[in-house]
Protein backbone atom coordinates (compact mmCIF):
# COMPACT_ATOMS: atom_id res chain seq x y z
CA UNK A 1 0.00 0.00 0.00
CA UNK A 2 2.96 2.12 1.13
CA UNK A 3 4.92 1.28 -2.20
CA UNK A 4 1.40 2.67 -4.15
CA UNK A 5 1.48 5.95 -2.56
CA UNK A 6 5.14 6.41 -2.87
CA UNK A 7 4.86 5.62 -6.67
CA UNK A 8 2.11 7.92 -6.63
CA UNK A 9 4.11 10.47 -5.28
CA UNK A 10 7.42 10.21 -7.72
CA UNK A 11 4.86 10.43 -10.75
CA UNK A 12 3.46 13.30 -9.74
CA UNK A 13 6.50 15.11 -9.08
CA UNK A 14 8.03 14.22 -12.38
CA UNK A 15 5.23 15.19 -14.06
CA UNK A 16 5.19 18.70 -12.44
CA UNK A 17 9.05 18.90 -13.25
CA UNK A 18 8.28 18.03 -16.74
CA UNK A 19 5.66 20.89 -16.65
CA UNK A 20 7.83 23.35 -15.07
CA UNK A 21 10.66 22.51 -17.51
CA UNK A 22 8.70 23.79 -20.12
CA UNK A 23 7.97 26.73 -18.80
CA UNK A 24 11.80 27.04 -17.55
CA UNK A 25 12.37 26.95 -21.08
CA UNK A 26 9.93 29.25 -22.73
CA UNK A 27 11.03 32.18 -19.92
CA UNK A 28 14.73 31.59 -20.56
CA UNK A 29 14.93 31.85 -24.38
CA UNK A 30 12.27 35.81 -24.01
CA UNK A 31 15.03 36.37 -21.00
CA UNK A 32 17.84 35.99 -24.01
CA UNK A 33 15.61 37.93 -26.16
CA UNK A 34 15.06 40.54 -24.69
CA UNK A 35 18.84 40.50 -23.06
CA UNK A 36 20.33 40.39 -26.72
CA UNK A 37 18.11 42.48 -28.41
CA UNK A 38 17.64 45.37 -26.21
CA UNK A 39 21.58 46.59 -26.36
CA UNK A 40 20.76 48.03 -29.48
CA UNK A 41 18.25 50.88 -28.08
CA UNK A 42 21.34 52.24 -25.67
CA UNK A 43 22.39 54.00 -29.01
CA UNK A 44 20.14 53.79 -31.49
CA UNK A 45 16.45 55.31 -31.06
CA UNK A 46 13.41 52.97 -31.25
CA UNK A 47 11.72 55.57 -33.61
CA UNK A 48 14.71 55.13 -36.17
CA UNK A 49 14.66 51.55 -35.85
CA UNK A 50 11.04 51.35 -36.47
CA UNK A 51 9.95 53.70 -38.41
CA UNK A 52 13.71 54.08 -40.48
CA UNK A 53 12.82 53.24 -44.17
CA UNK A 54 16.52 51.73 -44.68
CA UNK A 55 17.96 48.58 -43.79
CA UNK A 56 21.83 48.55 -44.24
CA UNK A 57 22.95 46.58 -41.45
CA UNK A 58 26.79 45.82 -42.00
CA UNK A 59 28.06 49.89 -43.15
CA UNK A 60 29.62 51.71 -40.52
CA UNK A 61 27.94 52.66 -38.74
CA UNK A 62 25.07 50.45 -39.18
CA UNK A 63 21.71 51.52 -40.31
CA UNK A 64 18.99 49.74 -38.58
CA UNK A 65 15.18 51.30 -40.41
CA UNK A 66 12.82 48.18 -40.51
CA UNK A 67 9.58 49.65 -41.66
CA UNK A 68 9.88 48.08 -44.95
CA UNK A 69 10.35 44.75 -43.27
CA UNK A 70 7.73 45.18 -40.76
CA UNK A 71 5.09 46.09 -43.26
CA UNK A 72 6.05 43.26 -45.98
CA UNK A 73 5.64 40.65 -42.90
CA UNK A 74 2.10 42.21 -41.87
CA UNK A 75 1.56 42.50 -46.08
CA UNK A 76 2.52 38.98 -46.75
CA UNK A 77 0.08 37.90 -43.75
CA UNK A 78 -2.98 39.52 -44.54
CA UNK A 79 -2.58 38.54 -48.20
CA UNK A 80 -2.15 34.95 -47.12
CA UNK A 81 -4.98 34.89 -44.68
CA UNK A 82 -7.07 36.16 -47.45
CA UNK A 83 -6.99 33.41 -49.17
CA UNK A 84 -6.31 31.00 -46.23
CA UNK A 85 -9.45 32.03 -44.34
CA UNK A 86 -12.21 30.95 -46.66
CA UNK A 87 -9.92 28.05 -48.06
CA UNK A 88 -9.30 26.87 -44.75
CA UNK A 89 -13.07 27.31 -42.89
CA UNK A 90 -15.30 26.62 -46.14
CA UNK A 91 -13.18 23.05 -46.36
CA UNK A 92 -13.80 22.40 -43.22
CA UNK A 93 -17.12 23.35 -43.12
CA UNK A 94 -17.50 20.78 -46.45
CA UNK A 95 -15.96 17.82 -44.68
CA UNK A 96 -17.91 18.06 -41.52
CA UNK A 97 -21.30 18.99 -42.32
CA UNK A 98 -21.68 18.19 -46.22
CA UNK A 99 -19.59 15.24 -47.13
CA UNK A 100 -20.14 11.97 -46.69
CA UNK A 101 -18.55 9.91 -43.64
CA UNK A 102 -16.13 7.86 -46.30
CA UNK A 103 -15.37 11.12 -48.11
CA UNK A 104 -14.23 13.21 -45.32
CA UNK A 105 -12.24 9.79 -43.86
CA UNK A 106 -9.99 10.01 -46.86
CA UNK A 107 -9.67 13.82 -47.41
CA UNK A 108 -8.73 14.79 -43.80
CA UNK A 109 -5.98 13.08 -43.47
CA UNK A 110 -4.18 14.18 -46.83
CA UNK A 111 -5.10 17.92 -45.31
CA UNK A 112 -2.85 17.31 -42.71
CA UNK A 113 -0.88 15.40 -44.87
CA UNK A 114 -0.24 19.19 -46.37
CA UNK A 115 0.62 20.44 -42.82
CA UNK A 116 3.87 17.81 -42.75
CA UNK A 117 5.19 18.83 -45.65
CA UNK A 118 8.91 20.90 -44.80
CA UNK A 119 8.77 24.26 -45.04
CA UNK A 120 11.41 24.09 -47.16
CA UNK A 121 10.24 21.97 -49.64
CA UNK A 122 7.41 24.06 -50.02
CA UNK A 123 9.79 27.02 -50.68
CA UNK A 124 11.69 25.13 -53.30
CA UNK A 125 8.35 25.06 -55.31
CA UNK A 126 7.36 28.50 -55.17
CA UNK A 127 10.77 29.31 -56.30
CA UNK A 128 10.91 26.84 -58.70
CA UNK A 129 7.49 26.41 -60.04
CA UNK A 130 5.49 29.10 -58.79
CA UNK A 131 7.42 31.80 -59.45
CA UNK A 132 8.14 31.69 -63.27
CA UNK A 133 4.56 30.80 -63.42
CA UNK A 134 3.60 33.92 -62.45
CA UNK A 135 6.46 36.19 -64.28
CA UNK A 136 4.78 34.27 -67.07
CA UNK A 137 1.31 34.92 -66.57
CA UNK A 138 1.25 38.38 -64.80
CA UNK A 139 3.63 39.67 -67.28
CA UNK A 140 5.59 40.82 -63.67
CA UNK A 141 9.02 41.91 -63.48
CA UNK A 142 9.96 38.67 -61.12
CA UNK A 143 8.27 35.79 -59.93
CA UNK A 144 9.64 36.43 -56.34
CA UNK A 145 7.33 38.64 -54.55
CA UNK A 146 4.50 39.22 -52.63
CA UNK A 147 2.29 37.35 -54.10
CA UNK A 148 4.29 34.34 -54.31
CA UNK A 149 5.11 34.12 -50.89
CA UNK A 150 1.89 34.75 -49.44
CA UNK A 151 0.27 31.61 -52.14
CA UNK A 152 3.26 29.12 -50.60
CA UNK A 153 2.17 30.52 -47.09
CA UNK A 154 -1.43 29.70 -47.67
CA UNK A 155 -0.93 26.21 -48.40
CA UNK A 156 0.89 26.06 -44.78
CA UNK A 157 -2.26 27.81 -42.93
CA UNK A 158 -4.98 26.19 -44.30
CA UNK A 159 -4.44 22.75 -42.84
CA UNK A 160 -4.21 24.28 -39.15
CA UNK A 161 -6.67 26.63 -39.95
CA UNK A 162 -8.94 23.52 -41.79
CA UNK A 163 -7.96 20.77 -38.85
CA UNK A 164 -8.82 22.79 -35.72
CA UNK A 165 -12.35 24.91 -37.23
CA UNK A 166 -12.85 21.64 -38.91
CA UNK A 167 -12.37 19.70 -34.83
CA UNK A 168 -14.51 22.98 -33.11
CA UNK A 169 -17.15 22.35 -36.11
CA UNK A 170 -17.56 18.50 -35.23
CA UNK A 171 -17.77 19.30 -31.68
CA UNK A 172 -20.97 21.21 -31.94
CA UNK A 173 -23.89 18.52 -31.01
CA UNK A 174 -25.87 16.73 -33.39
CA UNK A 175 -28.92 17.51 -31.61
CA UNK A 176 -28.44 21.14 -32.68
CA UNK A 177 -28.61 20.63 -35.89
CA UNK A 178 -31.57 18.33 -35.86
CA UNK A 179 -33.51 20.78 -33.79
CA UNK A 180 -32.82 23.11 -36.61
CA UNK A 181 -33.65 21.38 -39.37
CA UNK A 182 -36.72 19.85 -37.39
CA UNK A 183 -38.25 23.61 -37.20
CA UNK A 184 -37.91 24.01 -41.02
CA UNK A 185 -34.28 25.91 -41.61
CA UNK A 186 -31.80 24.74 -44.94
CA UNK A 187 -29.29 23.25 -44.67
CA UNK A 188 -27.22 26.13 -45.38
CA UNK A 189 -29.48 27.74 -42.83
CA UNK A 190 -28.84 25.72 -40.14
CA UNK A 191 -25.10 25.50 -41.46
CA UNK A 192 -24.57 29.83 -41.03
CA UNK A 193 -27.11 30.37 -38.29
CA UNK A 194 -26.75 27.29 -35.90
CA UNK A 195 -23.54 25.46 -36.63
CA UNK A 196 -20.67 27.92 -37.25
CA UNK A 197 -22.19 30.96 -34.25
CA UNK A 198 -21.70 27.80 -32.13
CA UNK A 199 -18.22 26.77 -33.44
CA UNK A 200 -17.14 29.90 -33.71
CA UNK A 201 -14.27 30.03 -30.96
CA UNK A 202 -12.95 27.04 -31.95
CA UNK A 203 -13.00 28.74 -35.53
CA UNK A 204 -11.52 31.95 -34.39
CA UNK A 205 -8.92 30.51 -32.42
CA UNK A 206 -7.60 28.35 -35.69
CA UNK A 207 -7.62 31.58 -37.44
CA UNK A 208 -5.05 33.06 -35.53
CA UNK A 209 -2.81 29.90 -34.96
CA UNK A 210 -2.91 29.80 -38.97
CA UNK A 211 -1.94 33.60 -38.86
CA UNK A 212 0.49 33.23 -36.37
CA UNK A 213 2.06 30.21 -38.09
CA UNK A 214 1.98 32.95 -41.40
CA UNK A 215 3.67 35.36 -39.81
CA UNK A 216 6.39 33.50 -37.93
CA UNK A 217 7.59 31.04 -41.16
CA UNK A 218 10.88 31.67 -42.41
CA UNK A 219 12.43 29.53 -44.69
CA UNK A 220 9.28 30.29 -47.46
CA UNK A 221 9.73 33.89 -46.86
CA UNK A 222 13.59 33.71 -47.67
CA UNK A 223 13.14 31.60 -50.78
CA UNK A 224 9.65 32.89 -52.40
CA UNK A 225 9.46 36.55 -51.31
CA UNK A 226 12.06 38.20 -53.75
CA UNK A 227 13.97 39.98 -50.40
CA UNK A 228 14.07 43.75 -51.34
CA UNK A 229 13.87 45.60 -48.53
CA UNK A 230 11.19 48.36 -49.97
CA UNK A 231 7.20 49.08 -48.90
CA UNK A 232 5.46 47.00 -51.38
CA UNK A 233 3.60 49.02 -54.03
CA UNK A 234 1.67 45.76 -56.00
CA UNK A 235 0.87 42.35 -55.65
CA UNK A 236 3.97 41.48 -57.53
CA UNK A 237 6.39 43.72 -55.55
CA UNK A 238 9.46 41.57 -54.31
CA UNK A 239 9.45 42.29 -50.20
CA UNK A 240 11.31 41.02 -47.26
CA UNK A 241 9.47 39.60 -44.15
CA UNK A 242 11.48 40.21 -40.90
CA UNK A 243 12.27 36.27 -40.41
CA UNK A 244 13.45 36.52 -43.64
CA UNK A 245 16.16 38.96 -42.82
CA UNK A 246 16.90 37.04 -39.63
CA UNK A 247 17.46 34.15 -40.98
CA UNK A 248 19.98 35.41 -43.93
CA UNK A 249 21.97 37.71 -41.74
CA UNK A 250 22.29 35.95 -38.07
CA UNK A 251 25.03 33.67 -39.41
CA UNK A 252 27.07 36.55 -40.53
CA UNK A 253 26.61 39.60 -38.12
CA UNK A 254 29.72 39.36 -35.98
CA UNK A 255 28.66 38.51 -32.45
CA UNK A 256 27.53 41.50 -30.10
CA UNK A 257 28.08 43.78 -32.58
CA UNK A 258 25.10 46.12 -33.13
CA UNK A 259 23.68 44.01 -36.38
CA UNK A 260 23.79 41.00 -34.29
CA UNK A 261 21.67 43.46 -31.49
CA UNK A 262 19.18 45.01 -34.76
CA UNK A 263 18.38 41.09 -35.46
CA UNK A 264 17.47 40.10 -31.85
CA UNK A 265 15.54 43.14 -31.66
CA UNK A 266 13.42 42.19 -34.99
CA UNK A 267 13.25 38.85 -33.00
CA UNK A 268 11.54 40.28 -30.00
CA UNK A 269 9.40 42.57 -32.53
CA UNK A 270 8.29 39.11 -34.20
CA UNK A 271 7.40 37.53 -30.58
CA UNK A 272 5.49 40.24 -29.48
CA UNK A 273 3.40 39.56 -32.84
CA UNK A 274 2.89 35.95 -32.67
CA UNK A 275 1.99 36.42 -28.93
CA UNK A 276 -0.52 38.73 -29.82
CA UNK A 277 -2.23 36.64 -32.06
CA UNK A 278 -2.12 33.85 -29.63
CA UNK A 279 -3.56 36.10 -26.79
CA UNK A 280 -6.22 36.98 -29.31
CA UNK A 281 -7.02 33.55 -29.99
CA UNK A 282 -7.04 32.28 -26.09
CA UNK A 283 -9.39 35.35 -25.63
CA UNK A 284 -11.65 34.23 -28.62
CA UNK A 285 -11.68 30.99 -27.39
CA UNK A 286 -12.43 32.40 -23.48
CA UNK A 287 -15.21 34.22 -25.16
CA UNK A 288 -17.19 32.79 -27.40
CA UNK A 289 -16.95 29.65 -25.05
CA UNK A 290 -20.06 27.12 -25.45
CA UNK A 291 -21.05 25.75 -22.10
CA UNK A 292 -23.96 23.38 -22.88
CA UNK A 293 -26.31 23.88 -25.38
CA UNK A 294 -28.44 26.30 -23.27
CA UNK A 295 -27.05 29.68 -24.81
CA UNK A 296 -27.71 29.67 -27.92
CA UNK B 1 21.40 -2.85 -5.98
CA UNK B 2 21.86 -4.42 -9.42
CA UNK B 3 21.48 -0.40 -10.76
CA UNK B 4 24.47 0.37 -8.73
CA UNK B 5 26.59 -2.60 -10.05
CA UNK B 6 25.41 -1.80 -13.85
CA UNK B 7 26.64 2.20 -13.21
CA UNK B 8 29.93 1.04 -11.90
CA UNK B 9 30.47 -0.89 -15.15
CA UNK B 10 29.60 1.95 -17.26
CA UNK B 11 32.06 4.21 -15.54
CA UNK B 12 34.92 1.78 -15.79
CA UNK B 13 34.17 1.11 -19.70
CA UNK B 14 34.57 4.51 -20.21
CA UNK B 15 37.49 4.90 -18.85
CA UNK B 16 38.88 1.85 -20.34
CA UNK B 17 37.80 2.94 -23.44
CA UNK B 18 39.08 6.71 -23.14
CA UNK B 19 42.60 6.21 -23.88
CA UNK B 20 41.55 4.01 -27.22
CA UNK B 21 39.71 7.36 -28.26
CA UNK B 22 42.71 9.17 -27.43
CA UNK B 23 42.30 10.45 -30.85
CA UNK B 24 42.53 14.47 -31.40
CA UNK B 25 39.59 16.31 -32.23
CA UNK B 26 39.64 19.71 -34.57
CA UNK B 27 36.57 21.79 -34.43
CA UNK B 28 36.47 23.48 -37.80
CA UNK B 29 33.21 25.77 -38.06
CA UNK B 30 33.02 29.14 -40.27
CA UNK B 31 32.04 30.61 -44.03
CA UNK B 32 29.68 28.16 -45.89
CA UNK B 33 31.81 29.57 -49.32
CA UNK B 34 34.89 27.61 -47.57
CA UNK B 35 32.66 24.67 -46.29
CA UNK B 36 32.39 22.28 -48.97
CA UNK B 37 36.13 22.51 -49.38
CA UNK B 38 37.15 21.59 -46.21
CA UNK B 39 34.22 18.90 -46.43
CA UNK B 40 35.84 17.15 -49.19
CA UNK B 41 39.51 17.90 -47.83
CA UNK B 42 38.57 16.82 -44.58
CA UNK B 43 37.01 13.22 -45.61
CA UNK B 44 40.33 12.62 -47.11
CA UNK B 45 42.61 13.90 -44.70
CA UNK B 46 41.00 11.71 -42.08
CA UNK B 47 41.19 8.17 -44.03
CA UNK B 48 44.89 9.39 -44.02
CA UNK B 49 45.02 10.11 -40.45
CA UNK B 50 42.52 7.66 -38.51
CA UNK B 51 43.57 9.07 -35.46
CA UNK B 52 42.33 13.01 -35.87
CA UNK B 53 38.98 13.64 -35.99
CA UNK B 54 37.67 16.70 -37.78
CA UNK B 55 34.15 18.19 -36.76
CA UNK B 56 32.91 20.26 -39.47
CA UNK B 57 30.48 22.68 -39.62
CA UNK B 58 28.91 25.58 -41.08
CA UNK B 59 27.84 29.21 -39.80
CA UNK B 60 29.25 31.75 -41.54
CA UNK B 61 32.90 33.74 -41.34
CA UNK B 62 31.29 35.52 -38.60
CA UNK B 63 30.23 32.70 -36.81
CA UNK B 64 33.66 30.84 -37.22
CA UNK B 65 35.68 33.87 -36.30
CA UNK B 66 33.53 34.31 -33.06
CA UNK B 67 33.71 30.95 -32.27
CA UNK B 68 37.66 31.11 -32.73
CA UNK B 69 37.78 34.11 -30.47
CA UNK B 70 35.27 32.32 -28.15
CA UNK B 71 38.05 29.31 -27.79
CA UNK B 72 35.06 27.02 -29.19
CA UNK B 73 36.91 25.80 -32.41
CA UNK B 74 40.59 25.47 -33.56
CA UNK B 75 40.11 26.61 -37.16
CA UNK B 76 37.88 29.65 -38.76
CA UNK B 77 36.89 29.02 -41.93
CA UNK B 78 36.07 32.81 -43.88
CA UNK B 79 35.45 34.85 -46.95
CA UNK B 80 36.59 37.80 -45.81
CA UNK B 81 39.67 39.48 -43.97
CA UNK B 82 39.29 39.85 -40.51
CA UNK B 83 37.53 42.83 -39.17
CA UNK B 84 38.70 45.62 -36.96
CA UNK B 85 36.28 44.91 -34.47
CA UNK B 86 36.50 41.16 -34.48
CA UNK B 87 40.57 41.70 -34.44
CA UNK B 88 39.67 44.12 -31.28
CA UNK B 89 37.45 41.21 -29.38
CA UNK B 90 40.25 38.64 -30.13
CA UNK B 91 43.34 40.46 -28.46
CA UNK B 92 40.66 41.26 -25.60
CA UNK B 93 40.35 37.03 -25.13
CA UNK B 94 44.20 36.77 -25.92
CA UNK B 95 43.77 35.24 -29.05
CA UNK B 96 45.70 36.08 -32.27
CA UNK B 97 43.84 35.24 -35.22
CA UNK B 98 46.29 33.95 -37.95
CA UNK B 99 45.35 34.30 -41.75
CA UNK B 100 46.64 31.38 -44.21
CA UNK B 101 44.92 31.85 -47.87
CA UNK B 102 44.04 28.68 -49.18
CA UNK B 103 41.99 29.50 -52.64
CA UNK B 104 40.89 32.28 -54.50
CA UNK B 105 37.49 32.97 -55.23
CA UNK B 106 36.06 35.01 -58.24
CA UNK B 107 32.76 36.38 -58.63
CA UNK B 108 30.89 37.00 -61.42
CA UNK B 109 27.68 38.79 -62.87
CA UNK B 110 25.44 36.82 -64.24
CA UNK B 111 22.51 37.34 -66.58
CA UNK B 112 19.68 35.13 -68.66
CA UNK B 113 21.47 33.18 -71.30
CA UNK B 114 18.89 35.02 -73.55
CA UNK B 115 20.48 38.29 -72.75
CA UNK B 116 21.87 40.36 -75.69
CA UNK B 117 24.23 42.11 -73.10
CA UNK B 118 27.65 40.24 -73.14
CA UNK B 119 29.59 42.90 -71.59
CA UNK B 120 29.71 45.72 -68.94
CA UNK B 121 32.09 47.69 -67.29
CA UNK B 122 32.86 47.67 -63.51
CA UNK B 123 30.84 51.56 -63.40
CA UNK B 124 27.82 50.02 -65.15
CA UNK B 125 27.67 47.76 -62.85
CA UNK B 126 27.80 49.92 -60.40
CA UNK B 127 25.08 52.19 -61.94
CA UNK B 128 22.60 49.32 -62.41
CA UNK B 129 22.64 48.11 -58.40
CA UNK B 130 23.23 51.70 -57.18
CA UNK B 131 19.31 51.92 -59.11
CA UNK B 132 20.80 54.74 -61.21
CA UNK B 133 20.77 52.39 -64.64
CA UNK B 134 16.99 51.16 -64.57
CA UNK B 135 16.59 50.02 -67.92
CA UNK B 136 18.48 47.62 -69.58
CA UNK B 137 17.84 49.76 -73.10
CA UNK B 138 20.69 52.11 -71.47
CA UNK B 139 23.02 49.37 -71.71
CA UNK B 140 22.21 48.83 -75.04
CA UNK B 141 19.62 45.90 -74.71
CA UNK B 142 15.98 45.64 -75.51
CA UNK B 143 13.25 47.49 -73.36
CA UNK B 144 12.66 45.98 -70.21
CA UNK B 145 13.33 46.60 -66.48
CA UNK B 146 16.49 45.87 -65.00
CA UNK B 147 15.71 43.28 -62.06
CA UNK B 148 18.82 43.46 -59.90
CA UNK B 149 19.73 40.38 -57.96
CA UNK B 150 21.80 40.77 -54.97
CA UNK B 151 22.85 38.61 -52.10
CA UNK B 152 22.23 39.30 -48.60
CA UNK B 153 24.22 41.95 -46.93
CA UNK B 154 25.95 39.87 -44.68
CA UNK B 155 27.43 37.33 -46.82
CA UNK B 156 31.37 36.95 -47.90
CA UNK B 157 30.05 37.57 -51.45
CA UNK B 158 27.88 40.92 -50.77
CA UNK B 159 30.91 41.84 -48.94
CA UNK B 160 33.24 41.29 -51.14
CA UNK B 161 30.99 42.90 -54.32
CA UNK B 162 30.50 45.90 -52.04
CA UNK B 163 33.79 46.57 -51.55
CA UNK B 164 34.70 45.65 -55.33
CA UNK B 165 32.01 47.05 -57.57
CA UNK B 166 30.44 49.19 -55.26
CA UNK B 167 32.85 51.24 -53.98
CA UNK B 168 30.77 52.69 -50.83
CA UNK B 169 27.85 53.22 -53.28
CA UNK B 170 24.93 51.58 -51.21
CA UNK B 171 23.52 48.81 -53.60
CA UNK B 172 19.51 50.08 -53.61
CA UNK B 173 17.17 48.77 -51.46
CA UNK B 174 14.51 47.41 -54.06
CA UNK B 175 17.65 45.10 -54.83
CA UNK B 176 16.43 41.18 -54.77
CA UNK B 177 18.76 39.46 -51.97
CA UNK B 178 18.99 36.42 -52.06
CA UNK B 179 20.26 33.49 -49.58
CA UNK B 180 23.00 31.62 -51.38
CA UNK B 181 24.44 31.21 -55.11
CA UNK B 182 22.07 28.65 -55.84
CA UNK B 183 18.93 31.14 -55.27
CA UNK B 184 20.82 33.55 -57.26
CA UNK B 185 21.32 30.58 -60.38
CA UNK B 186 17.63 29.81 -59.86
CA UNK B 187 16.44 33.25 -60.25
CA UNK B 188 18.29 34.80 -62.98
CA UNK B 189 17.90 31.18 -65.20
CA UNK B 190 14.19 31.70 -64.88
CA UNK B 191 14.61 36.20 -65.82
CA UNK B 192 15.24 37.26 -68.51
CA UNK B 193 15.58 40.65 -67.29
CA UNK B 194 17.66 39.68 -64.33
CA UNK B 195 21.45 40.35 -63.10
CA UNK B 196 23.04 38.75 -60.47
CA UNK B 197 26.57 37.62 -59.57
CA UNK B 198 27.69 34.25 -57.94
CA UNK B 199 31.30 32.59 -57.31
CA UNK B 200 33.02 31.29 -60.16
CA UNK B 201 32.92 27.52 -59.36
CA UNK B 202 28.53 28.41 -59.26
CA UNK B 203 28.81 29.68 -63.12
CA UNK B 204 26.56 26.61 -65.11
CA UNK B 205 24.59 26.84 -68.63
CA UNK B 206 21.57 27.62 -67.21
CA UNK B 207 23.27 31.46 -66.69
CA UNK B 208 25.58 33.34 -68.91
CA UNK B 209 28.77 35.42 -66.94
CA UNK B 210 29.48 38.82 -68.32
CA UNK B 211 33.38 39.75 -68.89
CA UNK B 212 33.70 42.25 -66.74
CA UNK B 213 35.55 45.96 -68.62
CA UNK B 214 37.02 43.39 -71.37
CA UNK B 215 38.04 40.67 -69.06
CA UNK B 216 37.31 37.06 -68.92
CA UNK B 217 36.11 35.97 -66.10
CA UNK B 218 38.74 33.30 -65.68
CA UNK B 219 40.98 31.33 -63.03
CA UNK B 220 44.38 32.65 -64.46
CA UNK B 221 42.89 36.08 -64.32
CA UNK B 222 41.59 36.22 -60.84
CA UNK B 223 44.86 35.12 -59.81
CA UNK B 224 46.99 37.24 -61.57
CA UNK B 225 43.86 40.16 -60.05
CA UNK B 226 43.46 41.19 -64.01
CA UNK B 227 39.83 40.29 -62.94
CA UNK B 228 38.33 42.93 -60.89
CA UNK B 229 36.69 41.10 -58.90
CA UNK B 230 38.57 38.48 -56.78
CA UNK B 231 39.30 37.49 -53.87
CA UNK B 232 40.85 35.24 -51.19
CA UNK B 233 39.08 32.66 -49.32
CA UNK B 234 41.26 31.87 -45.88
CA UNK B 235 41.52 29.82 -43.11
CA UNK B 236 42.16 31.37 -39.38
CA UNK B 237 43.87 29.43 -36.85
CA UNK B 238 45.02 31.02 -33.19
CA UNK B 239 48.27 31.50 -33.49
CA UNK B 240 50.77 30.15 -36.27
CA UNK B 241 48.78 26.55 -37.04
CA UNK B 242 50.85 23.82 -34.55
CA UNK B 243 50.56 20.18 -34.00
CA UNK B 244 47.72 18.51 -35.71
CA UNK B 245 46.07 21.62 -37.20
CA UNK B 246 49.52 22.45 -39.08
CA UNK B 247 49.12 18.85 -40.45
CA UNK B 248 45.74 20.08 -42.06
CA UNK B 249 46.95 23.47 -42.85
CA UNK B 250 50.01 21.34 -45.01
CA UNK B 251 47.58 19.19 -46.19
CA UNK B 252 44.71 21.74 -47.54
CA UNK B 253 47.98 23.32 -49.04
CA UNK B 254 49.29 20.45 -50.90
CA UNK B 255 49.13 20.74 -54.56
CA UNK B 256 48.04 17.50 -54.93
CA UNK B 257 45.84 16.99 -52.42
CA UNK B 258 43.87 19.89 -50.62
CA UNK B 259 44.30 21.95 -53.44
CA UNK B 260 42.87 19.36 -56.29
CA UNK B 261 39.44 19.89 -53.78
CA UNK B 262 40.01 23.19 -54.06
CA UNK B 263 39.59 23.26 -57.94
CA UNK B 264 37.25 20.20 -58.02
CA UNK B 265 34.54 22.51 -55.88
CA UNK B 266 34.87 25.13 -58.30
CA UNK B 267 37.24 27.09 -56.78
CA UNK B 268 40.62 28.77 -57.91
CA UNK B 269 43.59 26.62 -56.60
CA UNK B 270 46.70 28.80 -55.01
CA UNK B 271 49.38 29.56 -57.70
CA UNK B 272 52.47 27.09 -56.97
CA UNK B 273 55.47 29.19 -55.85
Amino acid sequence: MRNYRFKEAVIQKSLAITATLSLLALLGIVLFLFLEGLPLFSHYSFTDFFFGQLWYPTEEPGVFGIFPLFIGSIAVTVLSSAFAIPLGVFTAIYLNEIAHSNTRRIIKPFIELLAALPSVVLGFLGMVLLAPFLQEVFNADTGLNLLNAAIVLTFMSVPTICSISEDALHAVPGSLREGSLALGATRWQTIRRVVLPAALSGIGTAIMLGMSRAIGETMVVLMCAGGAGILPDSLFAPIRPMPASIAAEMAEAPFRSDHYHALFAIGILLFLLTLCFNIIASRIAEKHRQVGTSSL
Amino acid sequence: MSLGKICACAVLSMAVAAPAMASSQIVINGSTTVLPVMQKAGEAFMAAHPDIHLSISGGGSGNGIKALIEGQCAIAMSSRAIQDKESKAAAAKGVTPVATAIAYDAIVPVVHPDNKIKSLTSAQLRDVYAGKIKNWKELGGKDSKIVVISRDTSSGTFECWNELVMKKTRVMPGALMQASNGAVIQAIAKNPNAIGYVGLGYLNKSVHGLTVDGKEPTAANAISKVWPISRELYIYTNGQPQGDVKKLVDYLLDPSKGQKNVAEIGYIPMPTK
